[in-house]
Order: structure tokens, then C-alpha cells, then sequence
């Protein structure tokens, strides 16, 4: 008797569950929808990446890089750590801007945004444990040794501190899927906790990142090394959220349009010009401030090198032109404008950060230009990871309630 | 400072105890609080006054002082690369494919590497190009070294022997060492998969602990290299700047670079020539990132408070409107 109903439950655990799982489709009709060209073409990449990522992990760094013992680090930090974690302060931007400044209107992106920093985070991790060359002790700095004098000890403990923070800034639209109603009241609870630990661990590691360069002082070139380099990483990381939560919102509303709701993509329009708005001002702003840092360590002569017409590319091409697409968009109210300007910035950030830790540092060695050039093997490691993130990210779109309320629960 | 560590630690704590147990025998004040702390006070006061260091909040350290170093004089050495020999044999490191008597080696300059602790590289004098100038290159064992301050681990001691150690059970292999020494010093074996560590010269530590002297020091034929204290070494290289002011330039390569090293370097010629980086700040790197970390606890104190209140402000706002409204619909209905 008893047994009998242990089974029934197990059971419909198990229908549950898959349901959840497959999102109410059996396993056939989940696999056909499954083949999709976008699918197609992800597999293709993952069949190469992944073999290519046990091969690091069996033969060591060198079968897949070209790090050397100049060159330490290449794209794996490059791109995905530099670049990515700016692009990942969505969440601690958009929950302080609907929190704490009560921005209410923004609702409908602050659950996006906190899952885009979220995965943004974890993926940016997934990078440097590709990277490290002990990977499996990744933990050592909180456990084995401190090393307190360090940018990258206050980067390790913020950055594993805050991905804590955003997997419980995240977790109520996880509980909300489970409808577990009980332990998501509790996790709602500490919403402003969470977003005031998240705008400190942000404001530090994001501005540690820039920190962490201050220690090359003979090898970082004059123009990116200055002491305002914490600030601009800051500043900056600030204007990437903003042109990264349209990014994100934009592609979900195109190609993820089914998991969306009404109220997500009506507000859509009105809400990119907001954040349009507040992008470009932050830009002004760093702008300003990069030229300041020229003037502080009267760099001037410089501007007229190769190094300095590249620096004044990345500030003028990639800066103040985004900038002021994105203003020429809100003037005009062109939403299509704004996001063109967005996906720039967006550009612009990357190129930042590529620069700094990559054609900046080791500037001054021969042939330097040429040994940046990463190998296509770790190419396609870091488009293998890329693909992972976006199909995670679809993944959680498709089944928990980012993008649309849970009629149940609306009052987060 | 001294007053202050007397009298402000030591003292008026032993006069507590005093005061307690003064008149009593002694041990008979042992159980109540005020006498615990007493003795307490006395203990730790007594430890003090025994320490003839003085202990102060701030804690001032100008490097271990009897540090040793190395004096490496360019202009005696011939590039017979016997000190990458004996670097190679102290160390175990593998045998290098051309061997230490090929000269082939110096025509193009070479680095340091996971199986090389020390090289030595030829250079062009552009004062006699007859005698060509043989520059050794190994880890310059930095006063307040930049890939201790980089390592997020601890995996970098600074011993007060003076050598720069490198502890592998600790290391991640972040690298960032690497990233931050402004020699390019630190390599790393990319080759291993399992057991990538840092490879580096470590003043050979093991025999310095023995009372032995590094091995490339020891195996130098033209007395190019001499090991000694720093402080000696130092003042050793300026009096032969004074005394061959012709012979040398007036500058220690070391001495300040990075805020000094315990490798120090003389040449005849500028050092920036030699392939020295000569765009090093005198002080110590460790410096560079001082003013950022230390923004750390402000943040910390501040922005819960800041933005705290910021939350609060919005909500009492929004609070107040709430009212005002409920306010206005009475006085409608009432109407």
C-alpha cells in the first residue's frame, strides 16, 4: 500500500519534471523542433570547440595557445574575462536603477538584465578555468593563501562573492518555474541586500580590472597606463550595461519572440530610448574622462604615433561615435537608430578591453603586433564557449519567466 | 613614537593590575574580571616592555637589512657562459641543445625560459666594436617584488636572505606574475597539462641556506659577478664608478629601478642600450596599486550607507504620494 503510493508520486515528479524539461512536448517533437539552423550551425562549432577544449585540458595550454612567456595571456582573458565581465554589470546597473533609484518603468529588463550578468559572470569563469593552469585549484585564494596585496585576490574573491549574489538576485525566476512559492518569498526577502552587495562588489572588481594594470607601468603603453585607469574601467562598465541590456533585449525579442510577453515587448520601444539616454551621457562622460587622462600624464605627443591614431580610433570610432549615434536616435525617437548605436558601444567595449590587455601590454617588445594574433584553435575554443553561453541563455528564456510575468507572480 | 609605545600599551596597564591586587597576596585576585584583565594587561605589558623593538601601529619595513645581493660587472664579463652552465647543473635543469661552448647562441638575443634560469646575450659596444658587451639576464630578486605583489595566492616570498621563492603548491597558474614582473622574469611550462608551475631563478635559496653562494656567482672566471650584502655591494659599485669614472657610467642599475633590486648592474655604457627596461619608476610597484586597494574599505562603509538611504528616500517618497492620494479620495468621496 505504502509502496504503491511512493511510486505514484515518484512518478509524477518525473512527468512534472520533464514537462518542465521538454516544455510540455514529448521527446520526439522536442527533438525535431531542436533542428533549427542556428542549432545547425552551433553543432558545427561545438564539434570542433569541444574536442579542441579536452585537448587543452589532456596536452596542456601550449597545444591550443600561443601563450608564451611574454605573452601570458591571450583572448581567453582578452575577450572573455576583460571584455566580458563589463559587459556582465547589466544586472548590478539595471536592479540599482529599478531598486534603489526607483526606475519602475524598467521592470519588464531588470530580470534580463540580471540574467544576462549572471551567465555573463559564470561564463567569464568558464574563460579563466580554460586559462588557469591549474584550474582544479581555482578555489586557492579563498582557502590556501592570501594574497591581500593583490588587484587579482580582491578580483577572485568579488567576482566568485558576486556571482553568489547574482544566482540569488536570479533565483526567484528559478523558483518561479518550479513554483516553489515558499523558498522564493524567502528569496525575494533579500532583494535589497542583494542589490546594495552587488553594487559594492561591482563598483570594486569592475574598477579592479582596470587596477590590475597599474602594476605594468613598463609595459602597458602610455596611453591606456594611467591612473585613471580603475575609474575608466568603471565608468565605462556602466555605459556597457546600458548599450548591452538593448543588445540582449533586442536579439530575445527577435529571435525569442515566443518567450516573451506582451508587456515585455511593448515596453521594449520606450524603454531602449531611455536606456539609449542614459548610455550616451555615461560615454560623454568617459570620453571626457580618457581625455583627461591624456592631458594628466601629458600624453599629448603621443596622440601623433601609430599607437596614439589607433588610441584615437578606439575613443573616437568606437566612443564618441556610438555616442552620438545613440543621441541623433533619442532626438530623433528612432528606436532603430538607438540600437545601432547600442550594438556599437557594445563593440566599443570589447575593443577597450582587447586593447588594454592585449595591444597595449607588451607594446614596446619586437614583432609584438604579430604575436597577439591568437592561433585558430583557441579562436574556436572561445566561439565553442561563446555558442554554450548563447544556448544556455536560450534555454532559460525558453522555459523560466525572464522575458514574460508568471501570472501567479507579479509583484517582484 | 617610542613614548607612545610605552605609555600607551605597556603602562597604564600594568597600573590597573597594581591597583587591583596591590595590597593583597598574590594569586588571590586571580578569578574576578577586572583582576583577569588585570594580569592580562600585565602580560602583555611585560611582553612589551621585554621586546626591545618598538611596536607601532604603522608598520614601517625598508627590506630585510642584511639582505644579500649579486654586483654584475658588464664590463668584465667575456660571455664564456660558464654561469649558465652552473645555473643549469645547481638547478637540474635539462641540457640545453647547443651546448654552454657554442657562441652561435649570441646572435640573436634570448630569454630566460622554463628550462633556462639565467642567459647571458651579446651586444654591440658603441664604444669599441671590437669588445662586445655580454649582459646576464636572470631574476633581479626585487627589493618589494611586483609578482609577489601580483599574486593572489602568496605563492611569492621575499626571504630575508634576500632571494625572491616561488612556492608551486600554491600556485593556480593565473600568471599574472608574469603580466606584472617588469623584467620578464617568471616562465611557465605550457608544455605540462597537469603540473604547469612558475620556472625562475631563486638566488639559488637551497644553497644559500647552506651558507653557499649562488652558483653562477661562484662559477664566474672574470670575478663578474660578486655576492655579498646589498648595502656593501652598493657602496662597493660606487667606489669603482669613482674610482674609473672613465670605465663606467655614473648609475647602479638596481639600485633604485622598481625600487630596487638585489641584482645590481654596472656598465660602460647608458643601460638602456643593453636592452635594460629604463621606463621604471623608482618606487616600488607595489605602489602603483596602493591608492586603488585602499579605496576598498571606504567603499565598503559608504555605499551600503549611500545607497541605503537612497532606497529609503525612494520609498518614503513613494510612501508620502501613497497618502496623499488615499487623502485626496476621502476628501472626493466626502464631497
Amino acid at each position: 500500500m505504502n509502496h504503491h503510493e511512493t511510486a505514484v508520486k515518484t512518478d509524477n515528479f518525473r512527468t512534472w519534471f520533464m514537462d518542465k524539461l521538454l516544455m510540455g512536448m514529448d521527446w520526439s517533437d522536442y527533438m525535431r523542433q531542436l533542428i533549427t539552423p542556428f542549432n545547425i550551425i552551433a553543432a558545427i562549432i561545438l564539434s570542433i570547440g569541444l574536442p579542441l577544449i579536452a585537448i587543452r585540458f589532456i596536452y596542456g595550454l601550449a597545444s591550443v595557445t600561443h601563450a608564451s612567456q611574454d605573452y601570458p595571456w591571450g583572448i581567453f582573458l582578452g575577450w572573455g574575462l576583460f571584455g566580458g565581465v563589463p559587459l556582465s554589470a547589466t544586472g548590478f546597473v539595471l536592479a540599482t536603477a529599478y531598486y534603489i533609484f526607483g526606475f519602475k518603468k524598467y521592470k519588464p529588463l531588470v530580470r534580463l538584465a540580471v540574467l544576462t550578468g549572471f551567465l555573463g559572470y559564470l561564463f567569464a569563469v568558464i574563460y579563466l578555468l580554460c586559462d588557469l593552469g591549474r584550474p582544479w585549484r581555482i578555489y586557492y585564494p579563498m582557502i590556501i593563501g592570501f594574497g591581500t596585496a593583490s588587484v587579482l585576490f580582491l578580483v577572485a574573491w568579488h567576482v566568485a562573492t558576486y556571482l553568489t549574489v547574482q544566482f540569488l538576485e536570479f533565483s526567484p525566476a528559478i523558483l518561479e518555474w518550479l513554483q516553489s512559492k515558499r523558498v522564493r518569498k524567502w528569496a525575494l526577502s533579500i532583494t535589497i541586500a542583494m542589490t546594495i552587495a552587488g553594487i559594492i562588489l561591482s563598483t570594486l572588481h569592475q574598477s579592479a580590472l582596470g587596477a590590475m594594470f597599474l602594476l605594468a607601468p613598463g609595459k602597458v603603453h602610455p596611453l591606456w597606463y594611467s591612473s585613471y585607469m580603475p575609474a575608466l574601467f568603471l565608468c565605462s562598465s556602466v555605459y556597457a550595461a546600458l548599450t548591452m541590456v538593448i543588445v540582449v533585449s533586442t536579439l530575445a525579442a527577435r529571435f525569442l519572440k515566443k518567450a516573451a510577453d506582451q508587456k515585455f515587448l511593448s515596453s521594449l520601444n520606450p524603454l531602449t530610448l531611455g536606456l539609449g539616454k542614459g548610455a550616451s551621457l555615461t560615454m560623454y562622460v568617459y570620453f571626457v574622462l580618457k581625455l583627461i587622462s591624456v592631458a594628466h600624464d601629458d600624453n599629448w605627443s603621443l596622440l601623433a604615433t601609430p599607437y596614439g591614431q589607433w588610441y584615437l580610433l578606439e575613443i573616437i570610432g568606437f566612443v564618441l561615435l556610438p555616442a552620438m549615434i545613440l543621441s541623433l536616435g533619442v532626438k530623433a525617437d528612432r528606436v532603430g537608430i538607438v540600437r545601432l548605436g547600442a550594438f556599437a558601444g557594445v563593440l566599443g567595449i570589447v575593443v577597450n578591453r582587447i586593447n588594454t590587455s592585449m595591444v597595449a601590454l607588451n607594446w614596446n617588445l619586437p614583432g609584438h603586433l604579430h604575436h597577439i594574433i591568437p592561433p585558430w584553435q583557441e579562436v574556436a575554443i572561445v566561439l565553442a564557449i561563446a555558442t554554450i553561453h548563447i544556448l544556455v541563455f536560450r534555454w532559460i528564456l525558453m522555459r523560466m519567466p525572464v522575458i514574460r510575468e508568471a501570472p501567479e507572480y507579479t509583484d517582484h | 613614537m617610542k613614548e607612545r609605545t610605552e605609555k600607551g600599551a605597556g603602562e597604564p596597564q600594568r597600573e590597573t593590575h597594581r591597583s587591583e591586587c596591590g595590597e593583597q597576596p598574590q594569586g588571590s585576585c586571580g578569578l574576578n574580571r577586572r583582576g583577569f584583565l588585570g594580569v592580562m594587561g600585565a602580560v602583555s605589558g611585560t611582553a612589551l616592555l621585554a621586546s626591545t623593538a618598538p611596536v607601532h601601529a604603522y608598520k614601517k619595513f625598508e627590506g630585510w637589512p642584511d639582505r644579500y645581493g649579486m654586483l654584475s660587472d658588464l664590463t668584465a664579463c667575456v660571455g664564456c657562459r660558464s654561469c649558465e652552465r652552473a645555473c643549469n647543473e645547481a638547478n637540474g635543469l635539462p641540457k640545453p641543445e647547443k651546448s654552454f661552448e657554442d657562441g652561435s647562441v649570441f646572435s640573436k638575443l634570448r630569454r630566460t625560459d622554463e628550462k633556462t634560469y639565467t642567459v647571458v646575450n651579446r651586444y654591440e659596444n658603441p664604444k669599441d666594436p671590437e669588445m662586445p658587451i655580454y649582459r646576464k639576464v636572470q631574476c633581479m630578486h626585487c627589493n618589494e617584488p611586483a609578482c609577489a605583489t601580483a599574486c593572489p595566492i602568496h605563492a611569492y616570498s621575499k626571504t630575508p636572505e634576500g632571494a625572491v621563492t616561488y612556492d608551486p603548491d600554491k600556485c593556480f597558474g593565473c600568471r599574472y606574475c608574469m603580466v606584472a614582473c617588469p623584467f620578464g622574469i617568471p616562465t611557465y611550462d605550457y608544455e605540462s597539462a597537469f603540473q604547469p608551475r612558475i620556472y625562475k631563478c631563486v638566488l639559488c635559496y637551497d644553497r644559500l641556506k647552506v651558507g653557499q653562494i649562488p652558483a653562477c656567482a661562484q662559477a664566474c672566471p672574470m670575478e663578474a659577478i660578486t655576492f655579498g650584502k646589498r648595502s656593501d655591494l652598493l657602496r662597493l659599485a660606487h667606489e669603482r664608478i669613482l674610482e674609473h669614472p672613465d670605465r663606467y657610467i655614473d648609475h647602479v642599475y638596481g639600485e633604485k629601478e622598481a625600487g630596487g633590486t638585489s641584482w645590481l648592474y654596472l656598465s660602460s655604457v647608458p643601460f638602456g642600450e643593453l636592452g635594460f627596461p629604463t621606463n621604471l619608476p623608482d618606487r616600488p610597484l607595489v605602489e602603483e596599486t596602493k591608492g586603488f586597494l585602499s579605496s576598498v574599505p571606504v567603499v565598503f562603509a559608504v555605499w551600503p550607507a549611500l545607497f541605503g538611504m537612497i532606497y529609503a528616500s525612494v520609498q518614503h517618497r513613494d510612501a508620502l504620494q501613497t497618502e496623499l492620494k488615499e487623502q485626496q479620495e476621502k476628501e472626493e468621496e466626502r464631497q
